[in-house]
């Protein structure tokens, strides 16, 4: 409906620009559809602020990825009809699942993007890695959504409804809830299915080696798009239908919170392949994200929201530098060819830092303020060890990221970085738009925070 | 918009404005610099005003604007008696930061510059800064330019000392954060005197366990940063890997952030947890004061000589400010500008000597002062002050530290006394192992007297040394105004929450 930009962009096979102007112009749709508030087929799908925020969000985190594959798929010489087609959608799916008032909705939206991003991680067909990402990222990822789906029916069983709505005032009540072990298991499952698709522990095992394997613009939209999209499913799933039962998932969200943030963070100390060590810290971020949920407040779900736009900014931007520097055949994947690049290219080079500076948390970029936001919700939900352990696990990944900034400025040009090309236009769109906005989110959040506070008002 | 705007956005603008240099005109980013850094100063010395010694009441130059709207987060700016001279001192620093790497920083000049402008920005920011979230702003943004002048301009380790200099802090830092958040979501306001106020009028009631807690996260950030024995260690990495200007803005400024910290956070907002904490902090500040110049004698690197002399200096510092009377904290104050000029003084003539002989090893050198009579005297005349010679600067600090000490408790005075001794042992040995003896020919033919360009880094610092030794009433009346109120904060805390054992030890001491 409110998708046909993109839906009729799709039908075409669409070349670049194409699908830049289809995705222009859902985010006007999106925009324009978020004047008219309420519930639509049925009662279906919902168009609200929160739907609004992530649907525009996928489809930014889409346009930066159109900008990134560009001269990407050049250089790999591969066809980009299929590709863009892909990609949108992919983005439809995450839109369908940013606005699913209903769980079906939300299992149809789920599989339009993953199936889609199945493909897309093996894009490159005679590449070997691709191909290994691809069919473990199906294997596990259509496991994952068997949980779901179980999960689905199963709460279809007990309560006889899938809409979200109904499903919360059916466990409000008290003459018609079912027994909690029963919800506790629908719920348990859906947890399941959610967190392997937000990358949290312990279902986390996957993104490492799929990120790493997939064409670098694809792990770039796969770490934000579809993240942000599951997250959304996740908060609306679990703030809305399971709320009733918060103080019962509330600990299980805590513990996969630290488990995440942990793992994410000192697996991600030892990496020296910078694709994958970008996925870790993308598991790690996942983590705090979790935090926010496991606050259990509408100021958590703000945090949530804010935290995960600044994310897609800065983690985008991260692999819009590493698309450019791979180079053909992704030859270029480990940290140390990064050697030198602050003098060659230094552009290139400050733009990565600001990203990794914004994913440590440094002050004046929108991941810090994201992660100040997430803190203090947190407390607000006297979490107190748990933002005490998140604080402690930010200060051990700036030293990933930091190592990454040392070789870049501290070390003598190496081979790879001596022979970088230029940089093309539209890459280095991508990577200003990226730039801009996360400083934008640091200095002036005013805006987006307002945005966000009252649309987490909505989402209940 | 006021001079103090002007003192704090000049750099950044400099900053900006170093960044549309080319490239390869080194000449022209390290004039830029210098001018920069300059103007700041000139317009810094318009805050000095007859207000400071006319008792003043508050904050001078006040500047409140909200910056984002929700969480109120404001552009707040201040300066009291306490951040005047630190400021003054930073962009003092600065310009003469931009003389002495003149010819020393050959490769990436523009970048080092930029840097360079940059980290002043911060440092002025912290002092000035009201509101806690901008504070944790600039103390962060100060740590990046920091990190990037030891890690690419450094000595052969400078990498690792860059990360471990980042990640100390860092980890440090990030509890603060946490800590502000805290006391944010306890009270909507991240306005310092506002927190302040309410914790002294009782409205905002912290438990016990709250206050040693929040107490705690603040203190480990700050004495990390001092450094507080036993959590100095990334210091002398720090300060031996980093370029000259690196090292005399660290030992200089941004150990001063720590100290400043501990003052103006600290002390006020958690007064009985700092009371019953200073059981302990006090026997950690007096180890370092000893342990450091004991480990400074022992060095035969004279960079990391003076390093580990920084951390028995800043020793004094901490033992100062939790002694808890009026002479403890002036002293402690004093203190932090004094080391601010003499060991920024030393850092600079042991660069000196570096570019000259290229070795940091004082067994590479010895008889200096024949080929070089001009710089030998400068470097007996930075020595004598900082082992506290009357009429030169530290010997006041240090003095009224003791005093302030032996008030609150005379065993205490006894074992820092002892550092002052050593600390005559260690810098008088380094001076005669040096210059004195027969000049190798090496040493004879390296070694070259000051030119016009050095001098005019370090006449500054002299005369500065000479002033504030022989007429410190140019420089204490508005530290002590200020101390007073920080003291009176602090006592009204303890008188709120009665807590008995707390509040033994300095009731003694407002002698004034």
């Amino acid at each position: 409906m409110l998708l046909d930009g993109v839906l009729t962009e799709r039908s075409k096979r669409a070349l670049a620009w194409f699908a830049m102007v289809g995705l222009s112009l859902a985010v006007v749709a999106c925009v324009y559809a978020y004047q008219f508030p309420g519930t639509a087929f049925n009662n279906m799908i919902v168009v609200d602020g929160f739907a609004t925020f992530f649907r525009v969000l996928v489809i930014a985190v889409g346009i930066l990825t159109v900008l990134c594959s560009e001269s990407y798929l050049r250089g790999e010489r591969a066809g980009p009809g299929q590709y863009y087609a892909l990609l949108l959608y992919s983005i439809v799916g995450q839109c369908i699942m940013a606005s699913a008032n209903e769980l079906i909705m939300v299992f149809i939206g789920l599989e339009i993007s993953s199936i889609a991003s199945y493909i897309l991680a093996g894009y490159l067909r005679d590449d070997r890695r691709n191909n290994e990402s691809a069919l473990k990222y199906f294997l596990l990822g259509s496991f994952a959504t068997a949980f779901l789906l179980y999960g689905i029916a199963w709460i279809y069983g007990v309560t006889g409804f899938t809409n979200l709505t109904e499903i919360r005032r059916t466990l409000m009540t008290p003459e018609t809830a079912p027994s909690i072990s029963l919800i506790g298991v629908a719920a348990a499952l859906m947890f399941v299915g959610f967190a392997f698709k937000v990358s949290a522990a312990p279902f986390q095992i996957w993104a490492p080696d799929v990120y790493q394997g997939a064409p670098a613009p694809v792990s770039a939209f796969m770490s934000a798009g579809p993240k942000a999209a599951a997250f959304a499913v996740f908060m609306r799933v679990f703030l809305t239908a399971f709320n009733p039962i918060a103080n019962r998932w509330q600990p299980f969200v805590w513990g996969s919170a630290i488990l995440t943030m942990v793992i994410g963070n000192f697996a991600a100390l030892t990496q020296t392949n910078i694709k994958r060590l970008l996925a870790y810290s993308s598991i790690a971020h996942a983590g705090y994200v979790m935090v926010a949920i496991a606050a259990d407040s509408e100021i958590g779900t703000a945090a949530a929201m804010f935290y995960l736009a600044a994310y897609a900014l800065m983690q985008v931007g991260a692999f819009a530098v590493v698309t450019y520097f791979v180079r053909q055949g992704e030859r270029y994947t480990s940290v140390e060819d990064l050697a030198g690049l602050g003098y060659k290219q230094p552009t290139v080079a400050a733009m990565l830092t600001i990203f990794l500076l914004s994913l440590i948390g440094v002050p004046l970029t929108g991941g810090f303020f994201g992660k100040f936001y997430i803190f203090k919700a947190a407390l607000d939900s006297n979490l107190i060890w748990l933002t005490v352990i998140g604080l402690l696990n930010s200060a051990v990944a700036a030293y990933y990221y930091l190592r990454i900034i040392v070789v870049m400025y501290m070390h003598e040009p190496g081979e790879a970085s001596a022979t970088a090309p230029p940089v093309s236009p539209a890459l280095s769109l991508a990577m200003w738009g990226a730039a801009v906005g996360t400083f934008v989110l640091g200095i002036f959040p005013s805006a987006l925070l307002d945005f966000a506070d009252r649309s987490a008002n909505l989402v209940k | 918009m006021t001079i103090l705007d002007i003192t704090l956005f000049l750099p950044l603008l400099g900053f900006l404005a170093l960044l549309l240099v080319p490239k390869d005109r080194p000449d022209a980013s390290r004039t830029m610099a210098l001018a920069v850094s300059l103007l700041t100063f000139v317009s810094s010395l318009g805050l000095i005003g007859p207000y400071w010694f006319r008792s003043p009441q508050g904050f001078q130059f006040e500047q409140n604007l909200s910056w984002i709207a929700y969480p109120p987060i404001r552009y707040h700016v201040g300066l009291d008696g306490l951040s005047l001279w630190l400021v003054l001192l930073t962009t003092l620093l600065t310009p003469i930061c931009v003389l002495v790497s003149w010819k020393y920083i050959e490769k990436r000049v523009k970048e080092y510059y930029a840097w360079l402008i940059l980290l002043e920005f911060g440092l002025v920011g912290v002092f000035l800064a009201l509101d806690m979230f901008l504070f944790y702003v600039f103390w962060e943004i100060s740590l990046v330019p920091m990190y990037f002048l030891i890690g690419v301009w450094g000595h052969e380790r400078r990498i690792y000392a860059a990360i471990k200099f980042f990640l100390y802090t860092f980890a440090g830092s990030v509890l603060m954060l946490g800590a502000i958040i805290y006391l944010y979501n306890r009270t909507g306001s991240f306005d310092y005197s506002g927190v302040v106020a309410m914790i002294t009028s009782g409205r905002l009631a912290l438990t016990w366990t709250e206050q040693i807690l929040l107490f705690l996260a603040f203190f480990i950030a700050f004495a990390i940063k001092v450094p507080l024995f036993p959590l100095h260690t990334w210091l002398p990495d720090a300060h031996v890997e980093a370029p000259t200007a690196g090292s005399v803005m660290l030992a200089s400024v941004m150990l001063k952030m720590g100290a400043y910290g501990l003052i103006r956070f600290c002390v006020p907002m958690f007064p009985a947890a700092s009371r019953a904490c200073s059981d302990w902090i006090i026997p950690l500040a007096i180890t370092g004061i000893i342990y450091g110049a004991l480990v400074a004698m022992v060095q035969p690197n004279m960079k990391k000589l003076v390093a580990y002399s920084s951390v028995s200096h800043l020793g004094f510092v901490v033992l100062g400010i939790f002694s808890f009377t009026q002479q403890g904290l002036d002293g402690a104050v004093y203190q932090m500008l004094n080391h601010g000029v003499s060991t920024g003084a030393l850092f600079i003539l042991v660069g000196y000597m570096y570019e000259r002989r290229h070795t940091l090893e004082i067994a590479g050198y010895g008889g200096v002062a024949t080929p070089a009579p001009w710089l030998s005297s400068v470097f007996l005349m930075t020595t004598l002050a900082s082992i506290g010679l009357p009429m030169l600067n530290n010997f006041v600090g240090e003095y009224l530290v003791l005093q302030g000490a032996a008030i609150a408790n005379f065993t205490w005075a006894v074992f820092a006394a002892i550092g002052v001794i050593l600390s005559a042992v260690y810098m008088l040995w380094l001076y005669q192992r040096l210059f004195f003896g027969r000049a190798s020919e090496e040493v004879s033919r390296h070694m070259w007297d000051l030119s016009g360009r050095e001098w005019a880094a370090m006449l500054p610092l002299l005369v500065l040394m000479v002033w504030m030794g022989s007429y410190t009433q140019s420089f204490i009346p508005p530290i002590s105004a200020q101390n007073a109120r920080i003291l009176d904060l602090s006592k009204a805390g303890v008188d709120f929450r009665v807590d008995t054992r707390t509040a033994r030890s300095a009731e003694v001491a407002r002698v004034r």
